[in-house]
């Protein structure tokens, strides 16, 4: 078995976000970036399938960006992944999300992948295109939003998150590609043994030029917070102060509190 | 103009939101048809074509069957946006269609400007604005981001849709949600804990002022996820949709699937250390503190 999982490098969400020189994506400097919350959980499935099959399987994660990427890469390496593919790509946030697919397929199409494991989205674009995109361009059987997983003798049974708390059960054969959502399983720390492990793991980098033959068909034109609503109250300040200023709010503006 | 509305039925029903892809065909200007892979008795009332195809014999979700019904109505309509909703069949099935049409996918989109689709990013608290490179796009809409204006009203045009095929998935069956702990829909007061409570043993301190406030504790996905709090409390897309006369958010960021699942809650109260966390865009009052340090203060107030 051939496993490819696809992993993104994004920001921490708690960051402050500020368009960078370009005005169509975030500045860069003072960020932390790390993997993706959803690609931390294709990751894990992915090794979780090899260990099921007795380690026979080989884990290609591949990641496209500039060279800080290879840190989520090693992250992944470290969680159990046995190679890497890194496309760099210093502009990566200039493509669309059908270019990155592009990119992925292009790489994907001759290796004969039998299961191709991503995030559902990134939580920085959050597009939730790109696995789906992937799926279609290899002409691959494909589910999104997967919560639960088991494989058989080639044979898939998926679960897939609905609205409300309702799954849909779903069965596939490889290939196959899965885009992976949260509490589909628990993504494992990297013990120290692992990464050094990791450290002897092949990273083959590539141009992204060697791989991405197709233009844009979308563009960002801007980058911007949200309007503030404004209208609501902030209280800053002493804690006990603010409790008491809250309770007169709460009598004064709803019936909760008499 | 013209827009291809993509409906959708579940369990022998047409989701009510899919009248908010008309609301948004309005403020695109567009005309408007609609695709529905249902059944003949449930036809929304709308006043113009609707492209029918059966559940009964495609499959409620089918993917790959529904992609090329749509792909079917696409061709003789040939509009200018396909538009979904952005739910578990949007954003399942529109990237397929864009894929074969190979025109622009824009997802998540909630407003409209001069430059293009506005969308959410950097978990809600950015925007961007995007623009498809060609004369066709297809579309994924969020939840609630175009209001329905009253009723539709009309009989339809109903045209068949029909293709041969097979898909590549196999659709097994639904799973019904768990056993519900509680009914947060008809809470008066929700506390909800987030992220920002930081771990399990802290969930108590939240639950203690939902009590001193008559409510009931909510949380956010993350918090279940952790398996801090059951499911049945989950508020927002994949938990409950609640609208609570009061409604406190404790650590919790505001991400849009929490904001949709919260947002018909008369007043709601956030508590969360970031000032500019997308949460505080729809209190009415936003506390800037550590929720572990003015919870209990808030809740030894009400207890007095």
């Amino acid at each position: 078995m051939n496993i490819l999982v696809c992993i993104k490098q994004v920001p921490d969400m708690e960051s402050r976000f500020k368009a960078n020189g370009e005005g169509v994506w975030y500045e860069e400097t003072d960020l932390a970036f790390r993997m993706n919350e959803y690609d931390e959980y294709a990751v894990e499935q992915a090794v979780k399938l090899k260990e099921q099959l007795g380690d026979a399987p080989e884990v290609t994660v591949l990641s496209i960006g500039p060279d800080r990427v290879v840190e989520a890469i090693k992250k992944a390496l470290a969680m159990g992944c046995d190679r890497a593919l890194h496309v760099r790509d210093p502009a990566v946030h200039l493509k669309d999300p059908w270019q990155i697919a592009s990119i992925i397929s292009g790489y994907a199409r001759d290796k004969g992948f039998d299961l191709i494991f991503t995030g559902m989205q990134s939580q920085d674009r959050g597009s939730a295109q790109v696995g789906v995109t992937v799926a279609e361009q290899l002409g691959y059987a494909c589910v999104t939003t997967l919560v639960g997983f088991s494989y058989a003798d080639g044979a898939i049974t998926a679960r897939r998150e609905l609205e409300g708390g309702v799954k849909g059960v779903v069965r596939m054969k490889t290939p196959a590609l899965l885009t992976c959502q949260l509490g589909l399983n628990v993504p494992r720390y990297p013990t120290l043994p692992n990464i050094m492990k990791a450290k002897k793991k092949e990273i083959v980098t590539v141009p992204v030029a060697d791989l991405l033959k197709e233009e844009p068909l979308a563009a960002t034109t801007g980058f911007y917070p949200p309007a503030k609503k404004g209208g609501g109250i902030v209280l800053e300040g002493d804690v006990a102060d603010m409790a008491d200023r809250l309770v007169g709010i709460l009598k004064d503006k709803t019936a909760v509190l008499r | 103009m013209k827009a291809l509305l993509i409906c959708e039925y579940r369990e022998g029903k047409l989701l009510d939101s899919s009248y908010e892809l008309l609301a948004f065909a309005g403020k695109l200007g567009a005309d408007s048809a609609m695709v529905l892979i249902g059944d003949a008795v449930n036809v929304p009332r709308y006043g113009g074509t609707v492209y029918l195809a059966d559940a009964a014999g495609y499959g409620e979700y089918n993917p790959d069957l529904h992609k090329q019904l749509v792909l079917a109505a696409v061709a003789q309509e040939n509009p200018d946006y396909i538009v979904f909703q952005h739910s578990s069949y949007g954003w399942d099935l529109a990237p397929r269609v864009a894929a074969k049409l190979k025109v622009a996918q824009i997802s998540e989109v909630i407003g409209i400007n001069d430059d293009g689709f506005e969308v959410g990013c950097c978990n809600a608290k950015m925007r961007r604005t995007v623009k498809p490179a060609g004369a066709k796009a297809v579309l994924t809409v969020q939840a609630g981001a175009f209001s329905v204006q009253g009723e539709p009203q009309g009989t339809p045009n109903v045209e068949k849709l029909e293709i041969a095929g097979t898909g590549s998935v196999e659709f097994v069956g639904y799973e019904p949600a768990e056993a519900k702990g509680i009914d947060l829909g008809k809470a008066e007061v929700i506390v909800s804990a987030g992220r920002g409570v930081g771990k399990k043993d802290n969930v108590p301190v939240i639950a203690a002022l939902a009590k001193a406030l008559g409510g009931e504790l909510g949380a956010s996905r993350p918090v279940v996820d952790a398996g801090w709090v059951e499911h049945s409390h989950q508020v927002g897309t994949t938990g409950q949709t609640v609208s609570p006369k009061l409604y406190v958010a404790c650590g919790i960021s505001g991400a849009i699937q929490h904001l949709a699942g919260m947002k018909k809650s008369d007043f709601v109260v956030a508590i969360n250390k970031d000032k500019d966390a997308p949460i505080g865009d729809v209190a009415d009052v936003l506390i800037v503190a550590d929720v572990m340090q003015f919870v209990p203060a808030l809740t030894a107030k009400l207890q007095k």
